[in-house]
């Protein structure tokens, strides 16, 4: 009962979102969305519903999963209002209603235990997305949205091509074929291997799609640097999130399998090349929303490389899982602020190296092409010469620099943030678990990484900023404090895990690994 | 598995090869849409027994992949005026060589995966892999966002032929999957390219390259 209604009432507001009259109180709709989600939410994993049909139910990693997704769809409702009171001119009808469908979908993914319903869901997701992605209605974002639709489509196809070789495998045991994941556990070690096997390659290149795992990653980079930063959050935190989930559901399978090896070799394999693709282009990459692209897929790199290693780097994932996601929503909200107030995606080159003319050009040229993002041309600002790049960060938008910067910081792993905790968790699974090459090559990426981004984001933080930003742009509370909760979420999980967190993590751990 | 399911199938193999070889964009279409027809004659007689969910999958292809889809495509590329495909990032005779290839590697594939006893023989297998085959390298290989679109059909029809193998067993699935599929492919897309040509005054997906490091 709880369950339907955590996807129904999303998709009821939306509903409602799309008849509701009045431009100015719609989006607020949307904290109510999340204040109800929240609240649902908790009953539910508190409560431990009874399953009225075997299509619904939350599995340990889908219960930590729900929390932390409805903590921050509530934060980026926070962070909508004012959002969309800066953007009259668009259609914000519409965007809300897929805002609060996104999260019904999302919540609907987690909640499904049928297979299939699994992925009409996932599938849903992508539908929902493409209006949120085609909100500022220019030649940038169009040519995001085609290449999202184009690469997730093919992924959700391939994913759908697994889940019958899935079911195939049954049909050839002589089961009868059910979608039901408890089912398919149970009736695990009899299921056809070749068809098994081959199916478990389709749903990890369909879902890993979805998740934005290298090399089908590709269009990630165009997606999140288009989007809007609360769209940025729940897609990087939200979305891929639970086409992560939607993978350990099939690995589930393949231990109670009892190869669980096979499909181990595969995550550690996609896991170390997500990391280390992300880590080669995030070397000198200006472009700060797109960077942020690039930690997604090295993130989803991570978690798969944790699960991949298995043992006690199976808990650092299912940790990582949590902190990423809380994360995203630090780094994308505060991107998005500063994105709106510079007008620029481009950070400043750091001291001692030109910027490339073409890049710097391309950036401006860009820009200039996207009036969404600043407000209408009003007097104090004619030509906008704002495609400066962005510098001087903590003097122009201390809140929003300082929350970027410590994002920054969280995402790259370091003490005290919980995010140092889950991947020192994966460091010591993979040496404890006899993985010492992979150990050695993930903290070597991890500093990659850590330089890449670190060189671009001082760049941003420090110097003089540029004199032509409008001296009425700044931040507000309802851009910040949501974002200031997120990153004290993340901290907290850093600093101390309470033993109810504990417990639910080691479950969540204990139910992929188990039998 | 009725006599008739290996013959329909060879064409449809026989119709990706030709898919794969034209540079005309109205051929693929129409090629597209015979494809669709046969799919849906192909559920009539894939199983002995014909129930209720057959008769629905195959009404529901012929007319969807058959006719409706094929026929927006048609009106899209007259509205347009899109004739020919440019000339694609494989050409067209290296891209028919791959597709045999793959349409080859397909059978062999097919052949070391164990069948249910109803579908010794067959071509289910093998035809659905193949024809994913060839949607893919229509989608990856062509610039025309028309006959990307036209490759995500041919993608999807392989998708629908595996799933006729499986509809005795679970027919919900296989219908939900195609309709939700097929939906968002078209419907979606087609909105967008009606987007791209005001944006862009062209489908021409090689414009799209302003996002890039």
């Amino acid at each position: 009962m709880v369950l339907a209604a955590l996807i129904l009432v999303p998709l009821g507001l939306a509903l409602v979102a799309l008849l509701w009259p009045a431009a100015r109180q719609r989006p607020w709709l949307l904290p109510l969305g999340g204040v109800a989600h929240l609240v649902l939410s908790i009953a539910a994993v508190a409560g431990r519903p009874a399953q009225l049909t075997p299509w619904l139910g939350l599995d340990p990693i889908a219960r930590l999963l729900l929390v932390a997704v409805s903590v921050l769809f509530l934060s980026t409702s926070l962070y909508a209002p004012g959002y969309l009171a800066l953007k009259p001119g668009r259609d914000q009808r519409v965007f809300t209603a897929c805002l609060l469908a996104l999260l019904g979908m999302i919540s609907a993914i987690l909640a499904a235990q049928h297979l299939g319903l699994m992925w009409v869901a996932l599938e849903a997701c992508t539908l929902t997305t493409a209006p949120l992605l085609y909100f500022h209605r220019n030649a940038r974002s169009l040519e995001a949205l085609w290449k999202y639709l184009l690469v997730g489509s093919v992924g959700i196809a391939i994913a759908f091509l697994g889940t019958l070789f899935l079911a195939y495998s049954a049909l050839h045991a002589g089961l009868t074929p059910s979608l039901v994941l408890s089912d398919l556990v149970g009736d695990a070690p009899r299921l056809s291997r070749p068809w098994l096997h081959s199916g478990f390659v389709l749903l990890f290149i369909g879902y890993g799609t979805k998740m934005g795992l290298a090399p089908m990653h590709t269009w990630k980079p165009d997606a999140y640097g288009e989007a809007s930063g609360l769209v940025g959050t729940l897609l990087a935190g939200g979305v891929s999130s639970a086409a992560f989930l939607a993978i350990l559901r099939f690995h589930k399978i393949l231990v109670a399998a009892g190869d669980g090896a096979f499909g181990r070799q595969i995550m550690l394999v996609a896991g170390l090349l997500s990391i280390a693709v992300a880590a080669a282009f995030m070397a000198r990459l200006r472009d700060f929303k797109r960077l942020l692209a690039y930690s997604s897929v090295e993130h989803m790199g991570i978690l798969v490389l944790g699960v991949g290693i298995g043992g006690s780097a199976t808990l650092g994932a299912m940790l990582h899982l949590v902190n990423n996601a809380l994360v995203k929503g630090v780094l994308f909200l505060a991107a998005g602020n500063i994105h709106r107030v510079y007008g620029s995606k481009r950070a400043a080159a750091p001291e001692g190296l030109t910027p490339m003319p073409h890049e710097g050009e391309r950036g401006g040229a860009a820009d200039g092409a996207d009036p969404a993002d600043r407000p209408p041309p009003s007097a104090t600002s004619p030509a906008l010469a704002s495609s400066a790049p962005v510098s001087g960060l903590l003097r122009r938008l201390p809140w929003s620099g300082a929350l970027f910067l410590l994002g920054v910081l969280a995402v790259t792993g370091s003490p005290p943030f919980g995010t140092f905790v889950s991947e020192l968790t994966i460091v010591r699974g993979a040496f404890a678990t006899g993985h010492g090459a992979a150990g050695i090559a993930f903290l070597a990426l991890l500093f990659a990484v850590f330089v890449g981004m670190g060189s671009t984001v001082l760049a941003m933080v420090q110097g003089p900023a540029p004199s032509t930003l409008p001296a009425e742009r700044r931040d507000t509370v309802l851009t910040i404090a949501p974002v200031v909760a997120l990153l004290a979420c993340v901290l907290g999980l850093g600093l101390y895990l309470p033993a109810g967190l504990q417990t639910a993590f080691a479950e969540a751990a204990a139910w992929l690994e188990g039998p | 598995m009725s006599a008739l399911a290996s013959p329909l199938l060879v064409v449809v193999l026989l119709i990706n090869l030709f898919l794969l070889g034209t540079s005309r964009v109205r051929a693929a279409i129409t090629g597209a849409a015979a494809q669709g027809v046969l799919l849906g004659v192909l559920a009539l007689v894939i199983d002995d027994a014909l129930s209720g969910s057959h008769i629905a999958v195959a009404a529901g292809a012929i007319v969807l992949k058959g006719i409706a889809f094929p026929a927006l495509l048609a009106r899209a590329i007259r509205d347009l005026a899109v004739r020919r495909e440019i000339e694609p990032l494989i050409g067209l005779v290296p891209s028919l060589l791959i597709g045999a290839i793959g349409t080859a590697a397909s059978l062999l594939f097919a052949s070391s995966l164990p069948l249910a006893p109803a579908h010794e023989g067959s071509l289910v297998v093998p035809g659905a892999l193949a024809t994913v085959f060839t949607g893919f390298m229509l989608l990856t290989t062509r610039r025309k966002a028309i006959t990307q679109v036209v490759g995500y059909l041919v993608l999807e029809n392989g998708l629908f032929i595996m799933g006729l193998g499986l509809l005795e067993a679970m027919p919900f699935l296989v219908e939900v999957g195609i309709l939700l599929d097929l939906f968002v492919g078209i419907f979606v897309m087609g909105i967008i390219i009606n987007h791209m040509r005001r944006e862009f005054g062209s489908i021409d997906t090689e414009r799209l390259t302003s996002l890039r490091e």
